[in-house]
């Protein structure tokens, strides 16, 4: 059981670091832009891909420098040509734009790449167990999982409330039209932050290509999650990302390593419905399948409660 | 050189075609073929490669040949369904409005189940203008037994053949004292758990199952959670019927645990899967099909596949059951001398035909289940003549089980048109 609960829990943490990867670039766009970024999970796996053909050539820390850098180059001049121009339209506009961009970018890694999955792997340097507990073994690139997006979010977090660029970014936040009465050039904030934010995205694809396989369908299955998580962690929060991240992350994973369910509950009210039941599909239903669904039931709990999220501010 | 002139044949042959119903008045009419499975999402994949190969099949045996049924040229008409049910009805509505007549559709028993319904609904509807489902990939069993159609034919071994086959072997294994099913939650991966569960019973009490577990199909983002429950669990085998991502991400992070344990599946290989297993699976991973890889039996095989690598230098021939169907069928047109659905389908009952490996499939008229050898196959580097992924890597055949072992009963009371 203990053993079940230290991997639950690792695992937890290894998949809550990576949408906090995703989240955290999407909190700051989002909070600045009033624009819900379609197109985030996309960049993440562009940034995939990027890295995968780097790879091919020049190993995998070229790929896990470079692609990222791409990724928040092409993010960057997104916002420079595509949205600050769709911007005057309003926000809908916007809105539509990237989730239009969402499918073009996907159609455009199956046509660059194809639609087979992508022999991506782990650097030989980090291909080997850390360490072996009750007979399971944790590997080094997990712990890597793990460092890289803590110490991504003690700099950022650095960057935000120490430094010059992170206190205007962080007033661009609540009062953007104070900032730019005050002489700042709001636009390439705003394109800094979303190159920024998309070659935080693009970082977390570099990593997570490897192991949870570099494919067409990668955006997809993180894409709804990553939206759930920033609206429960509180809009422009990185703190709330942080926090919200790894209780998603945690919640999935012990969901799946417990084997509760329905049949525990009945058996505890004492109660028991025959195997033809009409609602027998209610009666079985355990704990692990309903995994998937809970960061959703969490956001709407979440949001009942505490309309700005876990650690939001400003009411919009 | 050979394939070189044989590739120029071709194309001479495709020219030629063109030209001629250019520049004719009375050009022979294509007969046309709808496609239907995801060229797009998370599955695309699976649909393109098997896409490739049916265009291929279509060029190599046919319209280079000449055509059929005295000179009509085979056209293939792809309908990209994503893999969804809904998807799916609109597309049925698009191969309707184009007025194609005969459907290849393989993934996915959840759209496979749809087709058939709407088919079904369609045919009785509309007499003397019936749709032909062609189901090359689709296993689960309910399709040829309680849902059996007069106007379904299933080209691959069914879940309930293919487990039957793999569990003899799972059983005649002594050191595997437990093992544990995981599997996508729809019905295709509950068949597999449920008669995974009977069938070890029946051959096996000693083996316990020590785990049963379902997760959403194309959602699981990674697999780790569960592999801890299958380490904890000490389980000595793992039993799967995932394909796509699913299977690869699920196989990968079993490896990199470093669960040193055999993984049974149906759908281990190829479409980038084989690569990315890589040296790590070697040994380590077996699948289920109804066709043999490596050691290649025949010449016919090695001359189609080195065709098709050479046209497709990236894809594989890694669904032969989607040529045998376009064989079969264009067999049973030839035949009936006609393209009607209905004289097809009368053709095809009962048909043996011996395909390019040199194996005779049997299409039974009871349920329009077809019949053939099933092998158990091991991802490996050693003797494979022939990769997938252009890796190196591919599926060595370990374990034949003859037609006749295959041969299960149906629950299908098929409801036939016309006396």
């Amino acid at each position: 059981m203990i053993e079940v609960l230290v991997f639950a829990t690792l695992n937890g943490l290894v998949s809550g670091l990576l949408l906090f990867m995703l989240a955290s670039g999407l909190t700051l766009i989002f909070s600045m832009m009033g624009v819900l970024n379609f197109a985030h999970a996309s960049f993440y796996m562009l940034g995939a891909y990027c890295a995968y053909s780097i790879s091919l050539h020049f190993g995998y820390w070229t790929g896990l420098v470079f692609a990222p850098l791409i990724v928040g180059v092409l993010g960057a001049l997104v916002e420079r040509y595509g949205l600050r121009r769709v911007h005057k339209s309003g926000h809908v506009a916007e809105l539509v734009f990237t989730f239009g961009l969402a499918f073009l970018i996907e159609e455009l890694v199956q046509l660059f790449w194809g639609t087979d999955t992508k022999n991506y792997q782990i650097p030989d340097s980090l291909d080997f167990a850390l360490f072996t507990l009750f007979g399971q073994e944790f590997s080094a690139y997990r712990a890597f999982m793990i460092g890289i997006p803590i110490c991504i979010f003690i700099g950022l977090y650095h960057v935000l409330t120490r430094s010059r660029i992170g206190i205007i970014i962080q007033a661009a936040i609540t009062h953007p039209h104070t900032v730019a009465n005050l002489g700042h050039n709001v636009p390439r904030i705003f394109m800094v932050v979303f190159g920024v934010g998309t070659a935080l995205a693009g970082l977390a694809g570099v990593i997570a290509g490897p192991v949870l396989t570099t494919f067409p369908g990668m955006a997809q299955v993180l894409g709804s999650i990553v939206f759930v998580i920033v609206v429960i962690g509180g809009l422009g929060s990185l703190s709330g990302a942080f926090i919200a991240s790894l209780l998603i992350g945690l919640l999935q994973s012990y969901a799946i390593a417990s084997d509760l369910g329905m049949p525990d509950l009945l058996a505890l009210l004492g109660v028991e419905f025959p195997r033809d039941h009409p609602l027998d599909d209610l009666w079985t239903l355990t704990l692990p399948q309903i995994g998937p669904v809970l960061p959703f039931l969490f956001l709407v709990l979440v949001l009942s409660f505490r309309s700005t999220g876990l650690m939001g501010k400003r009411e919009s | 050189m050979s394939l070189l002139s044989k590739r120029f044949h071709l194309r001479g042959v495709l020219l030629a075609i063109v030209l001629f119903s250019g520049s004719t008045s009375q050009a022979q009419e294509p007969v046309r073929f709808a496609f239907i499975d995801p060229l797009s999402g998370a599955f695309a994949s699976i649909g393109t490669s098997a896409l490739r190969q049916l265009e291929f099949a279509a060029d190599y045996y046919f319209n280079s040949q000449g055509g059929i049924l005295g000179g009509r040229p085979i056209e293939i008409v792809a309908f990209d369904n994503q893999q969804s049910p809904t998807e799916t009805q609109l597309q049925f509505r698009r191969v309707l409005s184009e007025d194609i007549r005969i459907i290849f559709q393989g993934n996915s028993s959840a759209v496979a189940n749809t087709l058939n319904d709407a088919i079904s609904r369609y045919n009785r509807r509309n007499p003397n203008q019936e749709i032909l489902q062609l189901n090359y990939a689709a296993v689960d069993p309910v399709l040829t037994n309680d849902n059996c159609s007069f106007w379904h034919f299933r080209f691959d071994a069914h879940a309930e053949m293919k487990l039957a086959v793999l569990t003899d072997y799972i059983a005649g294994n002594e050191a595997i004292e437990s093992l544990y099913i995981i599997g996508q939650d729809y019905s295709f991966g509950r068949v597999v758990a449920d008669t995974t569960v009977e069938l070890m019973a029946q051959k096996r009490p000693d083996v316990e199952i020590v785990g049963t577990e379902f997760h959403p199909i194309g959602q699981v983002k990674d697999f780790s959670p569960y592999v801890t429950k299958i380490a904890s669990s000490g389980a000595d085998a793992v039993l799967t019927g995932n394909f796509g991502a699913d299977m690869v991400s699920l196989a990968r992070s079993i490896i990199d645990s470093g669960l040193d344990i055999p993984i049974y599946t149906f759908y281990a290989a190829y479409d980038g899967i084989t690569a990315t297993l890589g040296e790590d699976a070697k040994g380590q991973v077996y699948l289920v099909h109804n066709e043999i890889s490596n050691p290649v039996p025949t010449e016919e095989r090695k001359q189609f596949t080195r065709a098709f690598k050479s046209a497709h230098p990236s894809t594989d021939v890694s669904q032969p059951r989607i040529i045998n169907a376009l064989r079969m069928t264009v067999a049973a047109m030839e035949q009936a001398q006609s393209t009607d659905p209905d004289a097809i389908a009368l053709a095809l009952e009962d048909m043996r035909f011996v395909d390019f490996s040199g194996e005779e499939i049997w299409m039974r008229s009871d349920d329009h289940q077809a019949f053939q050898s099933l092998y158990i196959s091991m991802h490996t580097d050693e003797d494979i003549e022939f990769d997938a992924d252009n890796s190196g890597y591919g599926l060595y055949s370990i374990h034949r089980a003859p037609a006749e072992q295959t041969l299960i009963e149906t629950s299908c009371r098929m409801r036939r048109p016309r006396p």
